[in-house]
This record gives structure tokens, C-alpha cells and sequence, in this order.
């Protein structure tokens, strides 16, 4: 008997071991290509890194320079998408998560944002330059962050609906139960209740629109110069960073190293932000 | 067993003299899609009393008080026919303004359901919905409900605080605050004392008794002595069914039908 025990029990402590090492194996697998990414990033980026990407514009080749145009390009048009993608998406998701229970309209709408939520950039990209960018006959700012925002709002959409599905019946019935209109129920008390999850998911679609080039590309092109003009072509960083990485200039390849440094530092604190706002939301 | 549980200084309901029905439930049948969950309920909850629901679990007890506040109308597929009188009009009628019907008839959950909010706000949210209060009024008002609601002590040098961060008890006892503040006219309670401690219990079976000379009130509960305790009348009902309703002694000492006797007993249920 006791043998039998034995055997059984080294079996499943082997059993239990080697899953242990397979699952440990493949961990280390991913993050080695995770970390050498980012290592050969940080190494290259931060010895590309100076003052003058701040102050100076892209240059042509072969001349100093830096990045400020296509930083101040990036942030307009990230924060011009954002402006017109939360409203929409917000609103998109609570009409979803609080009066989507009947209907086809619902049911259709949720189908067409998950295909939008994992539609190919380009395709978006595509699609904006084919409707607004052939038709005005020139590339723009605009362009860009309509095309950001087409990307952003099923994003939006998505948690907003997830974070009000989370708020429990009781706590609606409670605010109905006063004589609250719906509206008022939703905008005071189940929004409320999920704002730290709903900014938390703007957080997340603002770094997703940071990184994309696909869309820009086809969009808001690029700019070598100063330019406020969103009716204009518009420097930003992750065309820049395409365009000068696949140069032969070593000049430009060192600021296309420092761009992605800076494009991912502000992935990283867009992320670190996300999390504690909706770590504070939820102690709350 | 039964002395026991009525052996309180409360006086009978015939003794405070005949009181008027406040909401009239007359042929009322409910339907959650094709489940057909009450069926043909005929009674009426009178003014200023306390009239209690007992029964097992899934009897219809809930349901019939969410007919009263038409808070099934949230749910597609849930309807009631026939007829609940409240202040001369049958609020199941389609065109029933059904804000103002739940402003009147107001309602507390069998979980604490305290508003992301303040304490103050959480009181202060439903009085704004149809007053227009002044700062010094409404300071009073929010006073007022919490005193009400025995919560004033605990929670006067907190009102900014989160409604959330306060101990069960005192969440649910802030929600009876928040419900009594907009002064309605009826106050319904499901199982308002289900998850609290009996110390927490005994002060809301308090409250609910002060709160009769002013407030009409259905209250559901499974605990028996609660019922008891609290009532005046008592309504029985299984499977959808009102089996029996009558001044709460009568019910628990000389209940006329046998299914009645069986569950207060403990016979059964």
C-alpha cells in the first residue's frame, strides 16, 4: 500500500515540477525578446537622447537637429482625437450598457464596434485618406486625428459599456427608487460609480493612438517644419520615426532611436497613470 | 412559542382605531415572460400602519412590493395586470408618471446601496431631484433624515466622507435615511434587515416603528419574529399566492387557514 502511495505521489510531484518548468520556460522565453527590445531601445534612445529634441525641428539630412515639431505634431493630434473620441465613445457605451438590452440596434452596434476595435490600422488609415484626404486634395492634422479617433472610439466604447455592466442592478434600482430619472441615474450614480474604469480606458486609447503609424501615415503625413496648422500636413512622431529609421543617414536614424525612446516613455506613464487612477476609483 | 413572539407593548390595530387603505391591490397578477408569479392578489396596505410579507423563498412576496413602485417596469418582459389604487389613480396604467409614483412610494433593497458619493450627497441627491432647497434647508433636512434614520450621532462629523466607507449597518440605515428624506408617502422595505447584525436590526425594527405615525409601510422579511415584532398586519403567501392576510395576531396566534399555521410553526418553510 504504502509503495502504491509513493509511487502516485512522485508521479504527481513530477507532474508538478515539470509543468512548473515548462510554464517558468516559456515566461522567460517572452520576456528575453520583451527585454532585449526594450534594451537595445533604451541603449540606442538614450545616448540619442539631448536638449535640442525639444528646441530644434527635424532636419534635412546630414545637418543637427531635433524632434520639436513632430512632438508638438503628435500631441495635437492625440489630444484633437481624444477630444472628439471620448464624448462619442462614452456616450456610445452607455447607450449600450443602459438601454441596449432590447432591440437589434444594440446587438448590431456592439457586432460592428468589436470588428472596428480589432480592424487594422491601415485599413482606417485607408479609409480617411479615400473620404477626406482625395476629396480635399491634400494631407492635414484633421485627417490625422480623425483617423486616431476611428481608432480610439471602440476603445472607449468597449470599457465604458464593461465598466457599466459592472455596476450592480441594486444600485440603479436605488437611484430610480427616489424618482430619478434615468438620465440623472446615469450621469450621477452609475457613471460616477465607474470613472475612475472609464478614465482608465481613455488612458488606454490614448497610448494605443500615440504608438499608431499606419493611420498618420496615409493622413497627417509629415511636416519638416514648424506647423500649428491642422489644415496643413502635420509633423508626428511615429511617421518621423518611419521615415528616418529607413533612411541611410546615421543622423536621422539616431533621432528616429530617440523618438521611440520618447514614444514609449509616454506609453509607459500613460500606463502607470491608468493604473493608479483606477487603483484610487476602486478603494474609493 | 407563539406568546413568545407577540409578547410586546405594542398596541392592536383595531385599538388605534380603523385605518384608511393607502394602496388598494385589487386582481393583481404578474408575469416575468411566461412565468406567471402572482397571481390574482387582492388586499390593501393601510395608511400608517405597518403591513409585513412573509413566505418561503420565491413565493412573490419581493415581487408584489415591486409592483408597488413599478420598479419591474426597469425590465423588459416583466408586467403585471389588474389594478393598484395609490391617491385615486391605478399605477399600473400605462401614462403613470413613474418618477413622481417612486418619489412617493419610495423603497429600500435588502443590500446597503449607498450612492458613490458623500453621506451628504447620497441624502442630499434625492431631496434635490424635486426641491429646491436652500443651503441652511438643506443642512436641516439632511440632519433631519439622519436623526430619523438613528444615524445623526455616528455620522454628523462625517458627512464629507464616502457613504461607502461607512460598516453595513450604517450604509443600510443611510439608505433608510435617504429614502424617509424626500418625505414619501409609502415606504417599502425588502428585507431591509437581511444582511445586518442584530444590533444594527434591533435599531432599524426601532426606526420602523417610529416611523409608522408618519410613513405607510410594507416591509418583506423571512425572519418571522421581525415580522411579528414590527407589524400590524401580516400577509402570507406561497407560489404566488396570497394565502392569508389579517391583523398581525391573528395571523400568528389563530391563523384561520392550515398552509399559515404549518409555516409560522416552522412545520414548514
Amino acid at each position: 500500500m504504502s509503495t502504491g502511495m509513493t509511487t502516485l505521489y512522485r508521479k504527481r510531484l513530477f507532474v508538478n515540477r515539470f509543468n512548473l518548468v515548462m510554464s517558468l520556460a516559456t515566461m522567460a522565453f517572452g520576456m528575453f525578446f520583451l527585454l532585449w527590445i526594450l534594451g537595445v531601445l533604451f541603449w540606442q534612445g538614450f545616448t540619442a537622447l539631448s536638449p535640442t529634441l525639444f528646441t530644434e525641428m527635424t532636419p534635412p539630412p546630414g545637418s543637427a537637429g531635433g524632434l520639436a515639431n513632430a512632438i508638438f505634431g503628435s500631441v495635437v493630434i492625440v489630444f484633437v482625437a481624444t477630444f472628439i473620441s471620448t464624448p462619442i465613445g462614452i456616450l456610445a457605451g452607455i447607450y449600450l450598457a443602459e438601454f441596449g438590452k432590447v432591440g437589434w440596434i444594440a446587438k448590431a452596434t456592439r457586432f460592428i464596434n468589436d470588428i472596428l476595435l480589432s480592424a487594422p490600422s491601415i485599413v482606417i488609415g485607408l479609409f480617411v485618406y479615400t473620404i477626406y484626404v482625395a476629396e480635399v486634395n491634400h494631407f492635414s492634422g484633421w485627417a490625422g486625428s480623425f483617423a486616431l479617433a476611428l481608432i480610439a472610439i471602440p476603445v472607449v466604447v468597449r470599457t465604458t459599456e464593461n465598466m457599466l455592466h459592472l455596476v450592480p442592478n441594486t444600485l440603479r434600482e436605488a437611484a430610480v427608487a427616489l424618482g430619478a430619472p434615468m438620465w440623472k441615474v446615469i450621469l450621477m450614480v452609475t457613471l460616477k460609480a465607474v470613472r475612475g474604469g472609464v478614465i482608465t480606458g481613455i488612458l488606454l486609447a490614448i497610448a494605443r493612438m500615440s504608438g499608431e503609424t499606419a493611420p498618420l501615415l496615409f493622413t497627417a503625413l509629415n511636416n519638416q517644419f514648424w506647423s500649428a496648422d491642422m489644415n496643413a500636413p502635420m509633423a508626428n512622431l511615429p511617421v518621423v520615426i518611419f521615415q528616418f529609421a529607413l533612411s541611410p543617414y546615421e543622423d536621422w536614424k539616431t533621432l528616429a532611436w530617440a523618438g521611440a525612446l520618447l514614444i514609449t516613455l509616454a506609453v509607459l506613464v500613460i500606463n502607470i497613470l491608468a493604473r493608479s487612477v483606477f487603483r484610487q476609483a476602486s478603494v474609493r | 412559542m407563539n406568546e413568545t413572539l407577540v409578547s410586546r407593548p405594542q398596541v392592536a390595530p383595531s385599538a388605534l382605531g380603523p385605518a384608511p387603505p393607502k394602496m388598494a391591490i385589487a386582481n393583481l397578477d404578474f408575469y416575468y415572460g411566461k412565468f406567471h408569479a402572482l397571481k390574482n392578489i387582492n388586499l390593501a396596505i393601510a395608511d400608517r400602519r405597518v403591513t409585513a410579507f412573509i413566505g418561503p423563498s420565491g413565493c412573490g412576496k419581493s415581487t408584489l412590493l415591486r409592483t408597488l413602485n413599478r420598479m419591474y417596469s426597469l425590465y423588459p418582459g416583466q408586467r403585471a395586470t389588474g389594478e393598484i389604487l395609490f391617491n385615486g389613480q391605478n399605477v399600473l396604467e400605462s401614462g403613470v408618471d413613474l418618477n413622481m409614483l417612486r418619489a412617493k412610494v419610495g423603497m429600500v433593497f435588502q443590500k446597503p446601496t449607498p450612492f458613490p458619493m458623500s453621506i451628504y450627497d447620497n441624502i442630499a441627491f434625492g431631496v434635490r431631484l424635486y426641491e429646491s432647497l436652500g443651503q441652511r434647508a438643506m443642512d436641516e433636512r439632511v440632519e433631519w433624515a439622519l436623526t430619523k434614520a438613528a444615524m445623526w450621532e455616528e455620522a454628523k462629523d462625517k458627512l464629507k466622507q464616502s457613504g461607502m466607507a461607512l460598516s453595513g449597518g450604517q450604509q443600510q440605515r443611510l439608505c433608510i435615511a435617504r429614502a424617509v428624506s424626500v418625505k414619501p408617502e409609502v415606504l417599502l422595505l425588502d428585507e431591509p434587515t437581511s444582511a445586518l447584525d442584530p444590533i444594527s436590526t434591533a435599531k432599524i425594527e426601532e426606526l420602523i416603528t417610529e416611523l409608522k405615525s408618519d410613513y405607510t409601510i410594507a416591509i418583506v422579511t423571512h425572519n418571522m419574529q421581525q415580522a411579528a415584532r414590527v407589524s400590524d398586519y401580516t400577509a402570507y403567501m406561497y407560489l404566488g399566492e396570497l394565502i392569508e392576510f389579517g391583523e398581525t395576531d391573528q395571523i400568528f396566534l389563530k391563523p384561520k387557514r392550515k398552509e399559515t399555521e404549518d409555516y409560522i410553526t416552522g412545520r414548514f418553510g
